[in-house]
């Protein structure tokens, strides 16, 4: 069933009673939003509520006139638009992510965003809020996904490294998130020489530093003569990896880190070497604890692999139905 | 079980030659036997499990995993085993280390009755990438990049030993190869005791025509190049073998060739289809090659047999020391005492000059020849491609203009080149894909056309761009080949061989590419 306090549109998910949408895929007059990526925070909404550090990131990427106006909320404040109230949960997916929990005469219901459940030194950790309806994503929705621990993928990473030290090891990420949690997780190794940046990643660096997330030293890849990447570790997103860009690196190991990663056919399409699997989505295991955690009625799914999910959240006992949103996961995707 | 689990991971994604070597070799070198033997076997195609299948595999999942789960999964991953080696639920508790000698010898050693329960505790016993690597070694082929040269090439690193004389000896070998690691290592002696044992073969140089110059006609015998396959035909005290260049044995697909050997003898041969002393064309061999075993009709309809060029042993006598000259008169009367259909001689080619030579080249007597062979009278049988014995000098291959319709990065150094040409010719108003090629070009040449590609590209569908090919655009390759037969597997209905670029024509227009009637003529 639809709920009246929040439905699947063509432009996302609206709140009627409040009249906002949440993570809106087009322009509209009030929105929230739960994260910086592009799927989930477009440009042009006449307001935005979102948290401080989601709401830096927007400027970052699309210019302080973004919005209309902006609103800021903390973790666990509370407003209430037209009679609803809505208050931001952390979702642990990337700094500043939250969960939106949307109340309104007694239903609750929490908009998951995108998130994950295990540690990341870059962002507060998940919070599951109990309530009626929970709506979810599934990247990451299918039962081979199970992501190992990021320890070991560091660890992968730094052994290549050391086997390696006449080549650069360039690790695309997305420049959102993944870039700056493999240089916390690095600096959390003891990798402590400078980190090589494409100057796509150099900007929301030195936000998340400016946020308080500390990274170390970085360094532009541009200039920086080709001998003195030997050995060294370099990020760039995705769209470097086999691109012209790439010529200007000693011999370098391709890795990519992304859940992904964990189906060998994915990394090999892309030309990976070293396959990092390192995801700020929930895996299976995640989602469906986590559907568990929140104890809701009621399941909604949103993006990726929807019908496992669903199929998984019915056999254990909850009601659930596929949203079929369009225009999210364009970010998730390698 | 974890540290072969590592290796093929490795090997997997390890895109270069060299760098597959020092991981197989560091393998080799830390894991004790016989794990190690063991990894080499599942490298080499060496381990057979009579009772381990993939139907195995399906039943044992469906016990464990939802099936609309796993159907789902299978969808999205495509590989049973990764898909089995994922989606394997976890047994707390269960989790113990295996090595791979353990792992194999269950696999082996256990009766059909007690396999899926045995499978089953291993599988809960080991980490993803662990259950992925015993999936793989009972679905068959690791599909890993590593040839089973390749492989032995990483034992002789081990020491001191020559990949040549591992070949010598591994027919005679069975896994987990502990006297072939004692050999290599220097602590043990030569392995020996098989019969019928393949030799490593001799290779031929290309020859440049203005290479001959230099060559004193009366130092060489030509022969014909025969447009077969190269085989080296073994019959040892009663044994008889056919083995490929590589190595491979070949015969059970051949018993005509295999039952007119001589006794105790070596030969060096073209394998062919013959009939009344006439060799037919590589297209009619081919559905003579890659089976396991061949039916009566097929025997009738396609006879194969060996042209012989050369003698490596004769009644347990090593010939390979001898010349050439010499080698080849011992041939001649070991087949002409035989006196079988299915065994000839490859006939010499009388010469005096190399204009001479060059005249019989331009018109050879059979359409199944391609080219002529030079060999040194005083050349002893040496393994591998050794410099300035023998020549090969083929024929002129077929030239055509074709258009580059798809491109494709390559790996490893040229993942980020466009370096994997799909080309086509003109049928009509439209291109039609004739070929692919991957190299024939310089680095300099390479980096024009990864420009052009990009510069050029109107669509792409996941790895693949669409070039710009229609309305004057385009980018002509004149493209070198072999060969070309009728394929019903393509869409031109021809397939190519050895298909190459041999000059990149920025200056033609696209339009004046070749026809596909035009390629089509060329049909033998």
């Amino acid at each position: 069933m639809d709920s009246l306090l929040l439905r699947p549109v063509p432009g996302g998910l609206y709140c009627e009673a409040g009249d906002f949408y949440v993570d809106p895929t087009r322009a509209v007059a009030r929105a929230v939003i739960t994260h910086g990526h592009s799927d989930h925070a477009r440009a042009g909404h006449g307001a935005v509520l979102a948290t401080r550090e989601t709401l830096a990131i927007m400027a970052e990427r699309y210019g302080e006139g973004f919005a209309g106006t902006t609103q800021a909320l903390s973790y666990g404040e509370g407003v209430t638009i037209g009679g609803v109230s809505v208050r931001l949960a952390p979702a642990g997916h990337v700094l500043g992510s939250a969960q939106a929990v949307v109340e309104h005469k007694g239903m609750r219901i929490v908009v998951s965003g995108d998130y994950k459940r295990r540690r990341d030194p870059t962002c507060a950790p998940f919070e599951p809020v109990p309530c009626d309806i929970f709506i979810t994503e599934a990247t990451f929705g299918l039962p081979v996904f199970r992501h190992p621990e990021d320890a070991g993928e560091i660890a992968k990473l730094l052994h290549s490294v050391r086997l390696f030290p006449e080549r650069a090891h360039l690790i695309v990420a997305y420049s959102l998130g993944k870039a700056q949690r493999i240089i916390a997780l690095l600096r959390e190794a003891g990798y402590a020489e400078p980190i090589f940046l494409h100057g796509a990643m150099a900007k929301l660096c030195a936000l998340y530093e400016k946020l308080g997330v500390p990274l170390g030293a970085l360094r532009p890849v541009m200039g920086a003569p080709k001998g003195e990447l030997a050995g060294k570790i370099i990020l760039a997103p995705p769209s470097a990896l086999g691109d012209v860009w790439s010529r200007r690196l000693p011999d370098p190991v391709a890795c990519f880190a992304s859940g992904w990663m964990r189906v060998r056919a994915r990394a090999r399409q892309r030309g990976v070497e070293l396959p990092l699997i390192l995801s700020d989505h929930a895996d299976w295991d995640e989602l469906t604890g986590t559907l568990r955690d929140v104890g809701a009625g009621e399941v909604w799914v949103t993006h990726g692999q929807e019908d496992a999910l669903v199929h998984q959240a019915r056999k254990d006992g909850f009601r659930a139905k596929a949203l079929a949103l369009v225009g999210y996961g364009d970010e998730g995707e390698p | 079980m974890k540290a072969f689990a590592a290796l093929i991971d490795a090997l997997v994604y390890q895109p270069q030659r060299n760098l597959k070597l020092r991981l197989l070799s560091d393998y080799l070198a830390c894991a004790p036997d016989p794990d190690r033997g063991y990894a080499l076997a599942a490298l080499t195609g060496d381990l057979d499990f009579p009772h381990a299948k993939p139907a195995l595999i399906r039943g044992l999942v469906a016990e464990r995993c939802d099936p609309v789960l796993f159907d789902l999964s299978y969808d999205y991953v495509g590989d049973l085993a990764e898909t089995v080696a994922l989606i394997w639920p976890k047994k707390h508790g269960a989790n113990t280390a295996l090595s791979l000698g353990e792992v194999v010898e269950v696999l082996r050693e256990t009766g059909k009755a007690g396999l899926p329960a045995a499978l089953e505790r291993m599988l809960d016993a080991l980490e993803p990438a662990e259950r992925f690597a015993l999936l793989k070694l009972i679905t068959g082929a690791m599909r890993v990049g590593v040839s089973a040269r390749l492989a032995k090439t990483a034992v002789a690193a081990l020491g001191i030993l020559d990949v040549n004389a591992i070949e010598e000896v591994w027919p005679g070998l069975s896994p987990p190869y502990e006297t072939l690691f004692a050999w290599a290592a220097g602590t043990g002696p030569r392995p020996e005791g098989a019969r019928a044992l393949f030799r490593p073969v001799m290779l031929a140089h290309p020859l440049e025509e203005k290479d001959l110059a230099e060559f004193p006609p009366t130092d060489y015998l030509a022969e014909w190049k025969w447009d077969g396959i190269r085989v080296q035909a073994v019959s040892d005290g009663g044994t008889q073998r056919l083995y490929s260049r590589t190595g491979e044995d070949i015969g059970a697909a051949f018993p005509d060739v295999l039952s007119a050997l001589p006794e105790d003898a070596v030969i060096d041969g073209e394998l062919l289809i013959l009939r009344d002393g006439e060799a037919d064309s590589f297209n009619a061999l081919q559905q003579r090659l890659n089976r396991k075993s061949v039916s009566a009709k097929m025997l009738a309809a396609a006879p194969a047999g060996i042209r012989a060029y050369d003698l490596l042993f004769r009644d347990g006598e090593d010939m390979r020391e001898h010349p050439f000259e010499r080698r080849r008169g011992a041939l001649e009367g070991l087949i002409a005492a035989r006196g079988s259909p299915r065994l000839d001689l490859s006939p010499l080619v009388p010469f005096a000059t190399w204009q001479e030579l060059a005249a019989h080249r331009a018109s050879p007597p059979s359409p199944a020849i391609e080219g002529v062979m030079l060999k040194r009278r005083d050349s002893s049988y040496m393994p591998g491609r050794v410099t300035g014995l023998w020549w090969k000098w083929k024929r002129d291959p077929h030239l055509i203009d074709a258009v580059l319709m798809y491109a494709q990065r390559g790996h490893g150094k040229r993942s980020s080149f466009y370096s994997d040409y799909t080309f086509g010719v003109w049928q009509g108003e439209a291109l039609v894909p004739v070929g692919k090629a991957y190299f024939g070009f310089t680095d300099a040449e390479l980096k024009q056309i990864d420009k052009f590609v990009r510069d050029n590209t109107v669509e792409t569908f996941g790895p693949v761009r669409v070039v710009a090919h229609q309305d004057g655009a385009g980018l002509v390759f004149e493209v070198a080949f072999e060969g070309l037969a009728r394929s019903a597997r393509h869409k031109s209905g021809v397939a190519m061989r050895f298909p190459r670029i041999n000059r990149i024509r920025f200056d033609k227009p696209a339009r004046e590419a070749d026809t596909l009637e035009a390629l089509q003529r060329l049909l033998p």
